[in-house]
């Protein structure tokens, strides 16, 4: 191994250190997770002549302060831009980068205005305690127990007008789907304690009072988690609604390991891979691109048939509760669905009919094809406002 | 440091690794930053296969850890031998010693059953540690594994801290099933392995296959690189592509054009869904040769 040569500030200019910090601060406002660590590996990197040429070093550089994919398709238009001498601001806005990362970042740099109008030299100045700090408090938020405010709790999807207003709506509604998650799983573990003896470890525990079972320890089966498929209507009729249950959708699969989305018009899409991607505008992107025809008409139908006869078996299991985001109405023939419900009912542990039309005053489930899927049905509730999509938690926890 | 990049590139290529840039650069970063690298990448990329050419270049071992849900402690750093614990106890029984002796034989090195991480960092030499698949393990995993590549030392309660005498190069390798966590990812060196150019993937067969023309190997690294742009619901690896070209070796292929029926009938090893396979007609086939020289 080498051996970490030992470093002092005067071997590398001033102004080359300055250049480095002002790049791990770009790097930072474009959401890369790096700590001081990596810049004190970079200085080192630049210390070492075979690495300094500029054709090594950007590939050097990628490698270390990437972290995911995404970070390493961009790297190189940012290295580029940087180093280039061009002198970027801080916060350079990425092709494909997130509306919610840039707005941070805008704010960011209001919060920070005057001390920081030369980026660059500002940045060096700043205590580095304080930027791990920065860094840490991501967007994704680890801030579990969000608390929704009140008036936007009670406000129907539909009648939110102020396009501020929905995009705090969207960002509580997957911020909601997160933390149910975590409370979930913390659940689940405390379940683990079971009633058959742990032999083995019992054995274990006993040696220490020469072979006498005195601790019995205890296990329970290993309980599979609870798996999510999302059906997701995205029909014409939905359309009030498609938007912010896309980002329900998406904090719940960000998520759940054990989760599948899949969304339906007149056909089926699976689009768990495109919602895997962690950066909520990107995701939703992909899964616009993979479900074209959105807004289009409905065949319940048809697409939960397809549902059952090509996906089912892969994706339920016996702890697989099924979440149906739909308004119920249906072009197919009501009949079809019913069957197809039953089917699915025999397949899975619950079915969840989320229905936004249940919020609306005087709604009857008078639909022939809502008519048809009920009887199947576990929990069949109201999705129009924040708050409901609350309520679906203990029922999920009960699971 | 001793190797350049061009040096480092051309020993694994002699292992029978092709490597780009990119990577060779993270493999020397390794080394010189002592990080673990991360690679990222498709199924079947060859990431496993870069810490199997890195054990063959060093002449180490290769030590390797298969994560899979469920992977706990006892299975990749240590677990106590309990039946031979047991017999020895057993056997004392009757000799009158102290518990505290026998508890002291009982928790000694001879009890201890050595599970991949540990091995890893007690080796003469260092070896390769490879964790593959990191992203399958559950993320209570990740943590003790953060533990063990910050400090490279083991602490069992009974024996005390074990210090590693040699630090390995740790490879990790992930799908992406799962998001890793922010802490493993700054914690590592990153590569993305991306499907090779099909420059390189002729290189990659005829370095796995022998007697393979070259320009048959660039044929069909070429139909591969415009099979892969087509819809697929498995986009095939580099493994599929080296099955297929000695299978149609083993069928005395020597122009993919002189022969589009076998292509379309071999297509069987690259091609692994029903829908894919239904997709890639005779048609598609043709359509795709067409565009390779």
């Amino acid at each position: 191994m080498a051996a970490a040569p030992t470093l002092t500030n005067e071997e590398i200019g001033a102004a080359l250190r300055l250049r480095l910090a002002g790049f791990v601060r770009s790097l930072r406002d474009s959401g890369f997770k790096v700590g001081l660590a990596e810049t004190q590996d970079a200085l080192r990197l630049l210390q070492t002549p075979a690495v300094r040429k500029s054709h090594t070093l950007k590939r050097a550089f990628r490698s270390l302060f990437c972290g995911r994919v995404s970070d390493w398709k961009v790297f190189d238009e940012l290295f580029d831009a940087y180093w280039a001498g061009k002198g970027v601001k801080s916060g350079v806005k990425v092709s494909g980068s997130s509306s919610k990362k840039s707005m941070k970042t805008i704010r960011e740099l209001m919060d920070a205005q005057g001390s920081r109008q030369n980026t660059i030299a500002g940045d060096v100045e700043r205590q580095p305690g304080e930027e791990d700090e920065d860094t840490d408090d991501s967007p994704s938020g680890r801030r579990e127990g969000a608390s929704i405010a009140d008036n936007l709790g009670q406000v129907d999807f539909r009648k939110m007008q102020d396009p501020e207003a929905t995009a705090k709506a969207h960002e509580l509604a997957e911020r909601l789907a997160r933390s149910m998650r975590v409370r979930l799983t913390r659940r689940d573990k405390q379940k683990r304690k079971g009633p058959r003896l742990d032999l083995r470890k019992t054995i274990r525990h006993s040696i220490a009072h020469g072979g006498t079972p005195i601790e019995l320890i205890r296990k329970g089966p290993r309980q599979r988690q609870l798996r999510l498929v999302i059906l997701l209507d995205a029909s014409g009729s939905m359309n009030n609604y498609t938007a912010v249950f896309t980002r329900f959708v998406h904090g719940m699969l960000d998520n759940f390991r054990e989760a599948e989305a899949f969304l339906f018009h007149t056909r089926l899409v699976h689009v768990s891979s495109a919602l895997s991607e962690r950066d909520a505008a990107r995701a939703l992107d992909r899964m616009g691109l993979m479900a074209q025809g959105v807004g289009g008409g409905t065949k319940i139908g048809e697409a939960l048939a397809e549902f059952n006869r090509w996906h089912a078996a892969r994706v339920i299991h016996s702890r697989t509760c099924v979440l149906i985001l739909s308004d119920g109405y249906d072009t197919g023939a009501p009949d079809a669905l019913g069957e197809e419900m039953a089917k699915l009912r025999r397949r899975c542990k619950r079915i969840v009919w989320l229905n936004p039309l249940i919020g609306w005053q005087g709604y009857e489930p008078t639909a022939g094809g809502m008519q048809a899927a009920l009887p199947h049905v576990d929990l069949f509730a109201p999705a129009h406002n924040l708050d409901s999509l609350a309520a679906l938690e203990p029922y999920l926890a009960s699971l | 440091m001793t190797k350049t990049r061009e040096q480092l590139a051309k020993a694994l290529s002699e292992t029978g690794y092709v490597a780009d840039d990119g990577l060779a650069t993270a493999l020397l970063l390794t080394e010189m930053l002592n990080r673990p690298l991360l690679l990222e990448g498709e199924a079947g990329v060859g990431k496993t296969e870069v810490a199997k050419a890195l054990a063959k270049l060093e002449d180490t071992e290769l030590i390797r850890l298969q994560c899979y849900e469920g992977l706990d402690r006892s299975d990749a750093i240590y677990e106590w031998n309990y039946q031979r614990q047991l017999l020895a106890i057993k056997a004392r029984e009757g000799t009158g010693a102290a518990a505290e002796q026998v508890e002291e034989a009982v928790f000694s090195e001879k009890y201890l059953l050595e599970r991949p991480l540990l091995a890893a960092i007690r080796q003469e030499k260092p070896p390769v540690l490879l964790i593959d698949e990191v992203d399958r393990a559950d993320e209570e995993f990740e943590a003790f594994l953060l533990e063990i590549l910050s400090d490279y030392q083991v602490s069992i309660p009974e024996l005390g801290t074990v210090e590693a005498t040699s630090i390995p190069r740790v490879v990790l390798t992930s799908n992406g099933t799962r998001e890793l966590s922010d802490a493993l990812r700054r914690r590592c060196l990153y590569h993305y392995v991306d499907y090779p150019t099909p420059d390189r993937e002729a290189r990659i067969l005829l370095a796995r296959i022998d007697g393979l023309d070259a320009a048959l190997a660039l044929q069909i690294a070429e139909l591969m690189g415009k099979l892969r742009k087509e819809d697929l619901a498995k986009v095939p690896g580099v493994a599929e592509t080296i099955d297929w070209a000695a299978a149609l070796l083993g069928l005395g292929t020597k122009n993919l054009h002189e022969s589009r029926e076998l292509v379309f009938d071999t297509l069987a090893c690259v091609l692994k869904t029903r829908e894919d396979r239904s997709r890639v007609t005779q048609e598609v086939t043709d359509r795709l040769l067409g565009k390779v020289a």
